[in-house]
């Protein structure tokens, strides 16, 4: 008899001690992983801690957080936003066609274009009840087929106002890195302190729930993925920006898998009701210094997306072991 | 075990005892849910297991069936120590289950929430569906369910759902079979159907623990009684000798004295309706295949009882008055203004706020605060320029919370972590905040403890006198009969009959009820009744 309740205890006290491992990985998992990345590269890669090295790596991640800003908010809402690459190139496509005008008339017909991609994208979903994941996906096909229509080949930046956006920096900070720090905190107050933010967790968390509460719920999902819009178009104009060039055919493929990696390894659950902005931020700083590191090492490009696909495992089992408990 | 010396019975051996747990202590972050308990149920024996809101009987539960784990102490099974890492253990060890909030997957049918798990399989393996549903059909009319088990379980009402839980459990044969709080959206005739049931698995030797807050049930079916107070047992003994007020006492924590000062139902009764204009009326309200053409009023000051049998249209009605069901026919005037839009936002600032009955499914939102749960339909109205006001949040949820004795570790807590009753005072507080002109009240006391449920009735009242006007829909017959000035009897979706004044009795109303079901359904008689004002 003892036995058996000695055998039980361990069973029990294994048990429980992995779900809180599971626990502290899905919290902070996330920076630990950054962390140990900062403090490998430290060691092994030559040229890491130079200033310049940092604001290449700013530079680089920028795009992505800005775009995985908006899709936490998509998720968060129990939704998803796959068009955000797509919205990408069609920023880059309006960049091209309007810079005659200026930069910030460009940026802001580059907006309004990712305005009005979320704004389709939140009717389909919020008035006609489309799933998001086929909403989207249907305007991530037709999205870079518009932005192909409008730019159908590569065209180099000329404009020195777009230039100086690319390289330049305030106080050795990077202009893309200053703008997505802007972001992030505006993302995060909008979340924690603003009466959309609540709204949009509770939908996200019991859409039924919020619904007889009376909350505005097709008004919150369409904010949400004009959101996702406007955060895309703007990370498509700080990418052209960077590569001194608008290329539609390339600038953004992908993007949607980086952004969902960003913002489920940074601990967001995908079944709504939560948006980590800090985590948000770690998870794109992470998968940047991971094909960072793997670049550097000179391993293969192909490793990198194996690389994320561990990650994303990784931090998936955390989610599942967290939601079981 | 030092505790056990104060308890009035002596240790039963444990070889007795099919299901038992010893020194039991369960913490979650910053409660103690479970202090050193001992409990155990014998076969043959129904076991009542009671205590207030949030007093760990859930938590108990939950450890006995392998749900969660155990801190300290140890589960003993037929007298054997034993471990069930997970709910599906502690079923194939023949322990059957039904928790609290009903975990049946809404989306699948009936029929095969019925047969989960246990399918009866035709050729090459594969579901035998028609056997399925034929089955499902016959199970289920003999627990008093006429419904159709094709359709999701999700459409059917909290109550139905219940039943077919019950059905789930019975089925499995299991030697000791646990009940959660099984009939709290229960109308009395189903109560008798699950006592039958009860009795006779008793008969077969079955061990049974039984939940509940309704007192009178547990003297109709309990032998022993177990009470909980802050988790910790503070009495196991004979049900049978214990007077009705100790109980409560024992509940509570309070002297026998202070609980006969308070009684048992809080409702102040008659309320002053003058000849004033209604506040809330509904005309020909209909929703295809549910309601068909619901006519009643509401005055200000009046508490407005709905009867009828489960599935009679009750719940369909107050959601069409609030724009939770879309109607396709009928108008609904607030304070003489038709309600247009047809949607709960429009509904909640026209002044009507419905608690729904489902609170699982419906009403709270597990993942935010209590504080965030219960400012959620106020939100504009606590914001400034879209910037939610934290001081205005934190001075609403404090007074609610200590009004009705909410138990929290914090208003930070997580609603989805409080217990059945805790969520839903969580919820009378979100909606009795938005300071409505009419409130419709879908089994307001579900899960409830008595002493916070006689706070709640004396809060509705304390509002109707105030000018609100109230919709009432209780299993509870006594709360239905002590808190409503008028009872509308409705039977499928239609108004059939009205009870004024001091023909509110449970006679009559019982008797309403039952010629309402000898009519039978579509009498154009009953359907023309209309409310008197
Ligand atoms: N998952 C959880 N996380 C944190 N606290 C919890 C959790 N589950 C229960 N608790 C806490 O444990 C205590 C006991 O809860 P339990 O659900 O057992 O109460 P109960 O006696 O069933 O009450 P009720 O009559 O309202 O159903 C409560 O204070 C509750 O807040
Ligand atoms: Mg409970």
């Amino acid at each position: 008899m003892t036995e058996v309740a000695e055998a039980a205890g361990t069973r029990r006290r294994t048990g429980r001690e992995r779900t809180r491992l599971t626990a502290w990985l899905q919290e902070y998992g996330v920076y630990a992983g950054v962390v140990v990345l900062l403090l490998f590269n430290t060691v092994f890669t030559e040229h890491f801690l130079s200033a310049e090295n940092f604001r290449t790596q700013a530079v680089q991640v920028a795009p992505i957080l800005i775009v995985a800003l908006g899709m936490a908010l998509a998720i968060g809402s129990e939704g998803i936003d796959l068009s955000v690459g797509s919205v990408m190139a069609l920023s880059t496509s309006l960049v091209a066609l309007y810079l005659g005008y200026g930069p910030w008339v460009a940026l802001l017909v580059a907006v309004v274009g990712g305005a009005a991609v979320g704004l389709v994208n939140g009717s389909l979903i919020a008035h006609i009840g489309v799933q998001p994941i086929v909403a989207t996906l249907a305007l991530m096909v037709g999205g870079r087929g518009l932005a192909l229509v409008l730019l159908p080949q590569l065209e180099d930046v000329r404009d020195p106002g777009m230039r100086a956006l690319g390289s330049g920096d305030l106080l050795g900070v990077p202009y893309p890195a200053l703008v997505a720090v802007v972001l992030v905190l505006l993302v995060g107050f909008t979340v924690r302190r603003t009466t959309f933010g609540r709204q949009l967790l509770a939908i996200g968390d019991s859409r039924p729930a919020a619904r007889l509460a009376g909350l505005p719920v097709r008004r919150v999902l369409i904010c949400v993925y004009v959101c996702s819009g406007v955060l895309a178009a703007v990370a498509g104009f700080l990418a052209t920006a960077r590569l001194q060039a608008s290329d539609p055919t390339s600038l953004g493929t992908l993007m949607e898998l980086s952004a969902i990696t960003a913002v489920v390894v940074g601990g967001t659950p995908l079944s709504g009701g939560r948006v980590r902005v800090g985590g948000t931020v770690a998870g794109a700083v992470l998968i940047q210094l991971l094909t960072a590191t793997l670049i550097k090492h000179d391993l293969p490009p192909s490793w990198t997306q194996l690389a994320q696909a561990v990650v994303i495992v990784v931090a998936v089992y955390a989610a599942r072991e967290r939601g079981k408990r | 075990m030092p505790a056990t010396g104060a308890l009035d019975v002596p240790e039963v051996p444990d070889t007795a005892q099919a299901l038992s747990v010893h020194g039991l202590t369960k913490r979650f972050p910053g409660v103690l849910a479970l202090d050193a308990v001992d409990f155990g149920v014998q076969a043959g024996e129904v076991h009542a297991l009671i205590g207030e809101n949030g007093a760990g009987k859930s938590t108990l539960i939950k450890v006995l069936t392998g749900v969660y784990q155990p801190d300290e102490g140890e589960v003993r099974h037929q007298g054997t120590p034993v471990a069930f890492g997970t709910p599906l253990a502690a079923q194939r060890a023949g322990i059957s289950t039904i928790y609290q909030e009903v975990n049946l997957v809404p989306l699948m049918s009936v029929a095969r929430n019925l047969h989960l798990g246990r399918e009866p399989l035709g050729r090459f393996g594969l579901i035998d569906f028609s056997r399925m549903h034929r089955e499902a059909a016959e199970t289920l009319r003999a627990y008093g369910v006429h419904a159709d088990v094709r359709g999701p379980l999700g459409e059917l009402g909290v109550g139905a759902q219940q039943m077919v839980a019950l059905a789930r459990a019975v089925s499995f044969e299991a030697r000791v079979v646990i009940m959660d709080e099984p009939t709290s959206s229960l109308e009395p005739r189903e109560v008798e159907t699950l006592f039958g049931v009860i009795r006779r698995l008793r008969d077969e030797g079955v061990a049974v623990v039984y939940v509940s807050h309704r007192l009178d049930e547990l003297y109709a079916v309990c032998d022993t009684v177990t009470v909980l107070r802050d988790g910790r047992r503070v009495h196991t003994g004979p049900l049978a000798e214990l007077e009705r007020l100790r109980l409560v006492a024992l509940m509570l924590g309070r002297e026998m004295g202070e609980v006969r000062a308070e009684g048992t139902t809080k409702f102040g009764g008659e309320h002053e309706a003058a000849s004033q204009e209604p506040v809330l009326r509904a005309e020909g309200l209909s929703v295809p295949h549910q309601l068909h053409g619901v006519s009643f009023s509401v005055r200000p000051g009046e508490v407005v009882g709905l009867g009828g049998l489960l599935g009679s249209g009750r719940t369909e009605t107050v959601k069409a008055v609030a724009g939770a069901l879309q109607a396709s026919a009928g108008r609904v005037t607030v304070a003489g203004v038709p309600l247009r839009g047809g949607s709960p936002a429009a509904a909640i600032r026209a002044g009507v706020s419905l608690l729904p009955e489902d609170r699982k499914a419906e009403g709270i939102v597990p993942g935010l605060s209590v504080r965030e749960n219960i400012a959620l339909a106020m939100l504009p109205r606590l914001s400034r320029a879209g910037l939610v006001s934290e001081a205005r949040i934190d001075a609403l949820v404090g007074t609610f919370m200590e009004r009705l004795r909410i138990k929290a570790s914090s208003p930070r807590q997580k609603a989805g972590e409080l217990s059945g009753g805790n969520q839903q005072k969580v919820l009378l507080a979100r909606w009795l905040a938005t300071e409505p002109k009419v409130l419709l009240l879908d089994e307001p006391t579900r899960g409830i403890d008595v002493g916070a449920k006689a706070e709640v009735q004396r809060l509705v009242d304390e509002l109707a006198a105030n000018g609100l006007g109230v919709v009432l829909i209780s299993s509870d017959l006594e709360e239905l009969i002590e808190g409503s000035d008028r009872v509308v009897v409705l039977r499928d979706g239609a108004v059939v009959g009205e009870l004024a004044g001091d023909e509110v009795t449970e006679g009559a109303l019982m008797e309403a009820i039952a010629a309402a079901a000898v009519q039978g359904p579509g009498d154009p008689a009953g359907r023309e009744e209309a409310p008197r004002d």
